[in-house]
């Protein structure tokens, strides 16, 4: 870990902290109001502002996690180093592509 | 001289990495340090046994060894602190490689210490008036906080991160730099930041405390450490490093 890791994985989680909690909420009052799988298709699909929201998550958990997983390899695997930082970046690929696949699923019109 | 009311059996390393540990028997005494039993095994049972250790008094720093699984000064740990059941096993400092029975080779964490710029680097010269510093002002008390380390070790045997990292500086080094980051006379704080920021440096520390937990002198690495995480970012968003 250095300056700059730290520095985006610390930015990332101040981004992610409030989305959470958007998050948090839409799914009570998805679940509190009943709404259907048709019902919440109807809000997300075509909506700029969710596929910012999420892309902007996905983004952003990409990102932090891939740091967390390359500081975890270089201490407690045999990948170290240069190593351990292709593996955390091929992670936060795979989590930044299936994640916006996902998010295009729900708000692509 | 206090009676000698019984024994105690020391277990302590012998040897270098592949070594074991051998049991002594040693007589128990009403007011004696772990040191002192080293001491007697070496001086009445086993002239080869290795140790390291000078002052005796707890300002050198060079006794430390791994007491009952603890990182310990051992001039200033009383046995009656740490016996349990009769029994007190002592070895080399971990993280460090050992080498011979309880002397571990203590050159990675000074060489930490060189890496993390933590050498004096003057801002005056001897013909320039000496620096007026309030012993009150900010600075001097961070610096203050973080001063009395002995470089016995202990943080640095305590410490996970420099267990499973062996690049990591460790918290001796990291927290010299952060007292002379805080010294106003220093001239080498961009170089220091900077060290301090790369790969291994202040933010590999994941905040376990154990340096804080075992350091005999009651210092707080981890704050130091923390101050050093907010100084080099500050640093780093000016452009100022780049590590």
């Amino acid at each position: 870990m250095n300056v700059r890791l730290y520095l985006w994985q610390r930015g990332t989680a101040a981004v992610m902290a409030p989305m959470i909690l958007v998050h948090l909420a839409v799914i009570f009052y998805a679940t509190h109001r009943g709404l259907t799988a048709a019902d919440i298709l109807a809000r997300t699909r075509g909506s700029v502002a969710w596929a910012l929201f999420y892309g902007i998550f996905v983004l952003a958990a990409a990102i932090h996690a891939a740091i967390g997983v390359r500081n975890v390899l270089d201490e407690w695997s045999p990948l170290k180093g240069r190593r351990a930082g292709l593996a955390a970046i091929g992670l936060g690929t795979v989590l930044l592509l299936l994640g916006w696949r996902a998010v295009a699923a729900v708000v692509a019109p | 001289m206090a009676d000698q009311r019984s024994d105690l059996t020391a277990s302590l390393w012998r040897g270098g990495r592949d070594g074991a540990y051998a049991s002594y028997r040693v007589p128990l005494r009403e007011n004696q340090t772990v040191l002192d039993v080293v001491t007697w095994i070496q001086r009445n049972l086993d002239t080869t046994l290795a140790y390291r250790f000078a002052c005796r008094v707890g300002m050198c720093g060079s006794c430390a060894m791994t007491v009952n699984g603890r990182p310990r000064w051992t001039c200033r740990t009383h046995v009656s602190k740490v016996l349990r059941g009769g029994r007190i096993e002592i070895g080399p400092l971990r993280n460090l490689p050992v080498i011979k029975d309880l002397v571990a080779d203590m050159r990675p964490f000074f060489e930490k210490w060189q890496q993390a710029k933590g050498a004096f680097r003057p801002s005056q010269t001897r013909q320039d008036a000496i620096a007026p510093i309030r012993s009150d002002s900010a600075e001097r008390l961070a610096a203050d906080a973080a001063i009395q380390c002995i470089n016995c070790g202990v943080c640095y045997a305590a410490c996970d991160t420099v267990r499973w990292n062996p690049a990591y500086l460790g918290p001796a080094a990291l927290n010299r730099a952060w007292s002379l980051v805080n010294d106003v006379r220093d001239a080498g704080n961009a170089e220091r930041l900077a060290a301090v920021a790369a790969d291994g440096g202040c933010h590999s520390c994941h905040a376990h405390q154990s340096c804080q937990e075992y350091c005999p002198q009651a210092l707080n690495p981890t704050a130091s450490i923390a101050g050093l995480k907010r100084r080099t970012a500050q640093a780093f968003l000016k452009g100022e490093i780049k590590p």
